[in-house]
């Protein structure tokens, strides 16, 4: 499916974005060369403006008492690209992510999706417009099978109302419908074997698939991606990873959280690093790596260097003295 | 021992009132705890609200025993509604600790002295039942099998009884293979992958209070007409815990469940109560084990335990799929 066809498949031109010139030339498809091109005169700094945001938040704070947990000046995401949002733990990323889907309130700020406000917009509104997410930790349904995880998915169905759900007649070609493009997405994720198994039965990677493929269900524009990687087994990561890309590939537009830099590196367009609830960095991959910024975000600031000036008048009074010893001896 | 008159007296209670009305009262907190996940510690308040709401608009208003129903519904509505509207947006166990003394309260009201003019106080309310009793088709006789048999008052309100069961039963069997159903269980599982999939979670819990709420008032008319009174206590916790001990002895989210539950249930409380009286009458057992006064209480000691043992080697209730009850929760 299109994950592995579309790594072979399209060799397609010189990317001219900037840190980005250096990405395998195999793992270029039509989608990701349109999004580097389309990042590749944006400027790397936060808070940088995109040609073609799909999202845009301004100000966003949260607070948890005296802690602010997020306080994001501006960020955009540019429409049809993957964008990772990085950080060292505890920076905020996945607070922001609620605040952006719904589930949590800021006490300030504004943010559109497509030009459309959704400051105060309930969780289930954000995700009819179109931007859909899936969680850290799994939700899979564990009690009911994974075709009715997959139908729960479908927007706009007649059966969910009340009075129609009685009356099978009023619902059964659309849930007919539905079944086979839950089906064509269960196939997708290899998942098809699993159609009337729990999903409590499935495995950790397998219910990130079926998050996935669920999330895909709703039709959305925009695929909010809460830490795919976390918990699952290496063998299954790649294939993951070709699923996201595959999103892309079909004309989304990812943001994914994440904390470890190597998945980054291999599916991100462009990489968004938050730390201490603010931006700190932007850019594309390649780039950030080398960020000072972010390697004293991950590492602690000054890592290698003394704190004070005393500290270091000391460090070289204790080093002498070691010198000092080892003569006499 | 008379074996004949226990086995008779247990059949009674199989599909006796007592039966119908817990049956009414479980399928109704089937829907709210077994398909949705709400934990409602109120159920006996839905009963209360309705059987007071008929008693109340007949025997104290004169007005028609239709109109009476019409109330008693609406009645439970709006209870569901104002029960439902401040708890569901928070966590699920604000919900159980709102309908516990919410269901109080209603007992309470109807028992306090200060209404007692409407109400009738703790001695209830009687004289409201004519009529539904006018217009019994059966004419007067017994109706059963052999000694299994009900006089034509009692066999009129089984009718109708077990006719509401029948259509409640339809009505859930066919709201819970419908995507709406799909929607209330996958809430049980999980509300916020629900949300984040675009649904009201809200507004499906409180759809799911009213509809569970109105299957439980069934419960409180029939009760009424069954005993043509209705009295506060009945409305305690103590209906709310039978009615749940019956949803899990079924097992919970099966749309027969409460009924087979609630059948068991009562005619094990016969059979213990009656074997115990029988061998007491027959000098089996001695004044010094038992006297006569603890045998209603030893029978529900009996019932307990056979409801431990129950749950330690069927968790899953009698129909529930113990593959399920096996998965992790999360």
């Amino acid at each position: 499916m299109p994950a592995d066809q579309h790594a072979t498949s399209a060799e397609v031109g010189e990317t001219t974005a900037g840190g980005a010139a250096t990405a395998d030339r195999a793992s270029l498809t039509p989608a990701k060369d349109r999004a580097l091109k389309a990042l590749a005169g944006v400027e790397p700094v936060p808070g940088a403006p995109k040609p073609d945001p799909i999202l845009v938040a301004d100000g966003v704070t949260r607070r948890f008492g005296g802690l602010t947990a997020v306080e994001v000046a501006h960020i955009e995401v540019q429409r049809g690209s993957i964008t990772a949002l990085i950080g060292p733990n505890g920076a905020g990323k996945s607070t922001f992510f609620n605040l952006l889907t719904g589930f949590d309130r800021p006490d300030d700020g504004t943010w559109s999706f497509n030009g459309q406000s959704l400051a105060g917009v309930p969780s289930h509104k954000v995700a009819r417009r179109g931007m859909v997410r899936t969680f850290q930790l799994t939700k899979a349904l564990s009690r009911m099978t994974v075709m009715q995880n997959m139908l729960l998915g479908a927007t706009g169905q007649k059966g969910e109302g009340f009075l129609s759900a009685i009356f099978p007649p009023l619902w059964r070609s659309q849930e007919k419908a539905n079944t086979e493009r839950a089906e064509e997405l269960l196939a997708r994720f290899k998942l098809d074997k699993k159609r009337d198994d729990f999903a409590g039965t499935m495995s950790g990677g397998q219910r990130k698939l079926l998050e996935m493929a669920r999330a895909l269900m709703v039709g959305p524009e925009m695929v909010m991606l809460d830490e795919p990687m976390a918990g699952v087994n290496p063998a299954l990561t790649q294939s993951l990873l070709g699923h996201v890309k595959a999103l892309r590939e079909d004309g989304m537009t990812v943001l994914f959280v994440e904390h470890d830099m190597d998945m980054v590196r291999d599916i991100s367009d462009w990489v968004i690093v938050m730390a201490q609830g603010k931006v700190i960095a932007e850019g594309p991959p390649h780039d950030i790596m080398a960020n000072e910024a972010v390697i004293d975000a991950y590492l602690g600031g000054h890592h290698d260097a003394p704190l004070t000036e005393a500290e270091e008048q000391a460090q070289i009074a204790a080093g002498e003295a070691e010198l000092r010893r080892e003569d006499h001896t | 021992m008379d074996w004949g008159l226990i086995i008779t007296n247990a059949l009674r209670a199989m599909v006796g009132i007592d039966t119908v009305v817990f049956a009414l009262a479980a399928i109704g907190l089937n829907v709210h705890f077994g398909y949705t996940g709400l934990l409602n510690f109120g159920q006996s308040a839905f009963l209360a609200v309705a059987g007071y709401g008929l008693a109340i608009t007949v025997a104290e208003f004169g007005l028609p025993t239709l109109l009476g129903v019409v109330i008693g519904l609406l009645s439970a509505v709006v209870l569901a509604l104002l029960l439902g509207a401040p708890t569901l947006r928070l966590r699920a166990d604000y919900l159980a600790i709102v309908t516990i003394a919410a269901a109080e309260i209603v007992r309470l009201l109807y028992r306090s002295v200060s209404l007692s003019e409407y109400t009738g106080g703790s001695d209830g309310l009687g004289r409201f039942s004519e009529g539904f009793y006018s217009i019994n088709p059966f004419s007067d006789g017994r109706y059963g099998i052999g000694r299994v048999s009900f006089d034509e008052r009692v066999t009129w309100a089984l009718t109708v009884g077990w006719s509401l069961v029948l259509l409640s039963c339809v009505l859930v069997f066919l709201l819970m293979r419908s995507p709406w159903g799909r929607v209330l269980k996958a809430i049980r599982e999980d509300e916020d992958a629900v949300r984040s999939l675009g649904k009201n979670v809200y507004s499906y819990k409180l759809q799911s209070l009213v509809l569970g709420g109105v299957l439980g008032c069934l419960a409180g008319f029939v009760y009424a007409w069954g005993r043509a009174a209705v009295q506060p206590d009945f409305f305690g916790t103590e209906t709310t815990f039978f009615a749940y001990t019956i949803v899990i002895l079924g097992g919970a989210a099966r749309v027969l469940g409460p009924v087979i539950g609630a059948m068991i249930f009562w005619t094990l409380l016969s059979l213990t109560d009656n074997v115990l009286t029988q061998a007491k009458s027959a000098g089996y057992i001695s004044d010094a084990i038992l006297t006569n006064f603890e045998i209603g209480q030893v029978r529900f000691m009996l019932v307990g335990i056979g409801l431990m043992l129950l749950m330690i080697f069927r968790p899953q209730g009698l129909f529930g799929d113990r593959r399920e009850l096996a998965l992790d929760a999360r």
